[in-house]
C-alpha cells in the first residue's frame, strides 16, 4: 500500500516544468531569425535577471518581443482547456470528454464572436461572455445527454457533437454574413491559432487561471470519489453538489478563458489527462497539476510544429492538435466499446 | 485474550441501548410536483443491537431498497425518524454520517483501473481533511478491512481483475475501513453463485458477532437470510407485515401470500426454518 505523497506530486511536477521548460528552448530556437541555444538561455537569464541593456537589441525582440508572448499564451491555454477535460471526465464520468468534444469550445467562441459584434472594445467582456457561452453549453449538453434521469454516456456525446456542429454553423452563418468587421478569421474560432496576439495583459488571464486551478484542484479527492461513483461518493460524505458546482464553472471559465484567446483548440483536454494517467496514475491529486503541465507541455510543441513543419506558411494549432487527437479518441472509443 | 476471541465466548451480550432505532418511518413521492404523493412505504418501527443481523425480505418493489436508504440517511422520511446511536441521521453532516454507517449498493462500472488497496482507502475519506493526504493510520485501517474479509493477498490486484465474489468482499473492505457501527448491504449476493452467497453471508455474521456491527442486509434469499439473521423485516407493497425471528416470520399461508409461489416451511432442529417450493404435481 503506497498511498500518493506531497513529495510525489511535487516531484512529478518538478520533471513536468523541467520538460517544459527544455520545449519552451526549443519552440524559441524555432523561426525565421537564427538564433542559438545558448543564445536563447543567455537571453533569458539576463532578462530575468533584469539586465536588459546586456542583451543585443534584435536578440530582444525576437525572444521577448515575438515568441515568448505567443509561448506564454500556448502555455495558459494548454493548461486550462487540460484542466477543463480532466474536470469533465470526471464529472460526467465518461473518458471521452472534452471541451472541444462537448461542443463547450464552440459555446465559447460563439460567446465571445457575439461580444465583438456587440461591444469590441471593452477590456475582459470577451472574456466573460466566451465564459458564459461555455456555462451555457455544458448545462444544454448536461440535460441533453440525460436518459430516464441518469446520464447515459452515448447520448451524453452525441448532444456533445451535434451541439458543436451546431453551434459551428452559427459561427460561420455570423462570420460570412458580418465580414469586414474585425473578428478575426473562421478558422481561428473553429480550429484554434496561437498567432494573433492577445487583446488582454495575459497576467490577468495567468492570474484567473491560477485561481481557477487552485478551485479545481481543492475538489481532487472528491473527484477520485466521483469516479468511483457518484452515489457510492454521496455515502462516503462528499458535497457531491458542491464539487459539481465548483467544477463545472471552473471548467468552463477555463475552456471560456482559453477560447478567447485562440479560438476553439481541440483533443488537447482529452488527449493530455490519458496520457498523464498512463504514466503517473488515476489520482486527481496528482492528475490535475500534471495535466495543467503537461497540456502547456501539449500546446507549446503543436504550436511550434505548427509554425515550422510548412514555413514560411503556418498551419492553425487546432489543426495539429486534431491529427494527434482525433486517432486517440477512436483507440479509446473502441477500447471501450471492447 | 484478543478483543476478537474475548467476542466470540459471549456472543449474546450486547450493550442494552438499541444502536439502530427505526420509528414510524414512512416514505411517499410524487412523479410530478402537482400529482398526489403516492405512498411507497411505511410507517416501519423496529430495532436493532449490536451484534444483530437483520435481513429485509420482500419481493420485488416492496419498498426494501427504499427502507435501507431511508436507513442510510441518504433519503429523508416523509414521517418519522431514524437514529443511529442515539442521534438522528436525517440531521447529521454527511462525514459525520459516513463515518457512523456505510452502505453498500450494487457498485458503478470503474472508468479507470484501480488496486484494491486504492479502492479500500476510499473508505477513509470520512476521516480526511479535503486535501489531506492517507496517514499510516488511514492504511493500517484499510489493512485491517481487508484482513477482516480475507483479502489480504488481492491487495495489489487491479479491481477489474477481480471475480465475482472477490470484488464483493472488496466492496466490503471498503465500507469496514469506514469503521461504521451500522453496516447496509443492498443485495449483495445478487451476483454470486451458492458458495459465494453463503461465504458472504457467514462473513457477515461473524463481523456482526466478533466485530459488534449492526448489520441490515436487503436480500432475496429466504433460506440464507433463515439461516444466518437474528430478526427479519418481511415487506409488502411498503407494509411491514412481519417483524421477528425468522421461526417468527416463516409462516406457510404469509409467505405463500406474500411471494405468490407455493411454498412450505419446514422448522429444523436448530430452531430456523427452512423454505422450500412445493411440488405442483
Amino acid at each position: 500500500m503506497k498511498p500518493l505523497t506531497p513529495q510525489r506530486i511535487l516531484a512529478v511536477c518538478g520533471l513536468l516544468l523541467a520538460v517544459l521548460f527544455v520545449v519552451v528552448v526549443i519552440s524559441l530556437r524555432m523561426g525565421a531569425y537564427p538564433i542559438s541555444i545558448s543564445e536563447i538561455v543567455m537571453t533569458l537569464f539576463r532578462g530575468v535577471a533584469g539586465q536588459r541593456e546586456q542583451i543585443p537589441s534584435e536578440f530582444w525582440l525576437v525572444v521577448f518581443g515575438l515568441r515568448l508572448p505567443r509561448i506564454a499564451l500556448g502555455i495558459l491555454v494548454g493548461a486550462a482547456l487540460s484542466t477543463a477535460g480532466a474536470g469533465f471526465q470526471a464529472l460526467l464520468r465518461n473518458p471521452l470528454a472534452d471541451p472541444y468534444v462537448l461542443g463547450v469550445s464552440s459555446g465559447a467562441a460563439l460567446g465571445a464572436i457575439v461580444s465583438l459584434v456587440i461591444a469590441p472594445h471593452v477590456p475582459g467582456l470577451i472574456q466573460f461572455a466566451a465564459f458564459a457561452g461555455a456555462a451555457a453549453t455544458i448545462t444544454a449538453v448536461y440535460f441533453l445527454g440525460r436518459r430516464g434521469g441518469q446520464l447515459d454516456s452515448p447520448t451524453l456525446l452525441l448532444a456533445g457533437i451535434v451541439s458543436a456542429s451546431f453551434l459551428s454553423a452559427i459561427i460561420m452563418f455570423l462570420m460570412t454574413t458580418l465580414s469586414g468587421r474585425d473578428l478575426r478569421g473562421m478558422a481561428f474560432w473553429l480550429m484554434g491559432d496561437l498567432s494573433s496576439p492577445a487583446a488582454i495583459d495575459l497576467r490577468w488571464l495567468y492570474f484567473i487561471l491560477l485561481v481557477v486551478l487552485g478551485s479545481i484542484y481543492t475538489t481532487s479527492s472528491d473527484l477520485n470519489l466521483i469516479l468511483t461513483g457518484e452515489q457510492e461518493a454521496r455515502h462516503l460524505g462528499v458535497n457531491v453538489k458542491r464539487v459539481k458546482l465548483v467544477v463545472y464553472i471552473g471548467a468552463s471559465v477555463l475552456t471560456g478563458l482559453a477560447v478567447s484567446v485562440s479560438g476553439a483548440i481541440g483533443y488537447v483536454g482529452l488527449l493530455v489527462p490519458h496520457v498523464m494517467r498512463m504514466l503517473f496514475g488515476t489520482d486527481y491529486r496528482l492528475l490535475i497539476p500534471a495535466s495543467a503541465l503537461g497540456g502547456a507541455i501539449a500546446i507549446v510543441l503543436a504550436d511550434t510544429l505548427a509554425r515550422t513543419v510548412v514555413a514560411p506558411t503556418e498551419l492553425p494549432v487546432g489543426a495539429m492538435t486534431a491529427l494527434a487527437g482525433a486517432p486517440v479518441f477512436i483507440y479509446l472509443m473502441r477500447r471501450k466499446v471492447r | 485474550m484478543s478483543a476478537g476471541a474475548q467476542a466470540h465466548t459471549r456472543p449474546f451480550q450486547t450493550d442494552p441501548r438499541p444502536r439502530l432505532k427505526v420509528e414510524q418511518v414512512s416514505y411517499a413521492y410524487s412523479a410530478t410536483d402537482r400529482s398526489a404523493p403516492k405512498f411507497i412505504l411505511g410507517p416501519v418501527t423496529f430495532e436493532a443491537q449490536q451484534r444483530e443481523l437483520i435481513a429485509i425480505l420482500g419481493p420485488n418493489a416492496s419498498g426494501k431498497s427504499t427502507l435501507l436508504k431511508l436507513l442510510a440517511g441518504v433519503m429523508k422520511p416523509l414521517s418519522g425518524r431514524v437514529e443511529v446511536d442515539g442521534a438522528e441521521v436525517g440531521g447529521l453532516d454527511s462525514r459525520t454520517r459516513a463515518q457512523k454507517i456505510a452502505l453498500v449498493q450494487q457498485e458503478s462500472e470503474l472508468l479507470f483501473p484501480l488496486r484494491v488497496w486504492e479502492y479500500v482507502l476510499q473508505g477513509r475519506y470520512p476521516y480526511g481533511r479535503r486535501l489531506r493526504f492517507e496517514s499510516d493510520e488511514d492504511c493500517l485501517m484499510a489493512g485491517n478491512a481487508l484482513a477482516q474479509v480475507g483479502a489480504d493477498a488481492l491487495r495489489d490486484r487491479w479491481m477489474e481483475q477481480l471475480s465475482g465474489g472477490e470484488k464483493q468482499r472488496v466492496i466490503l473492505a471498503r465500507a469496514l475501513s469506514q469503521q461504521p457501527a451500522l453496516l447496509l448491504l443492498d443485495e449483495p449476493t445478487q451476483h454470486l453463485d451458492i458458495g459465494g452467497k453463503v461465504e458472504l453471508l457467514r462473513r457477515l455474521r461473524k463481523l456482526a458477532d466478533e466485530n459488534r456491527y449492526t448489520v441490515v442486509v436487503v436480500t432475496h434469499e429466504l433460506n440464507l437470510a433463515a439461516e444466518f439473521s437474528d430478526r427479519i423485516v418481511l415487506l409488502q407493497k411498503g407494509k411491514p407485515l412481519r417483524i421477528g425471528t425468522p421461526a417468527q416470520v416463516y409462516q406457510r399461508d404469509l409467505l405463500e401470500e406474500v411471494f405468490e409461489a407455493p411454498l412450505e416451511v419446514e422448522l429444523r432442529v436448530t430452531g430456523r426454518p427452512r423454505v422450500i417450493l412445493r411440488g405442483s404435481h
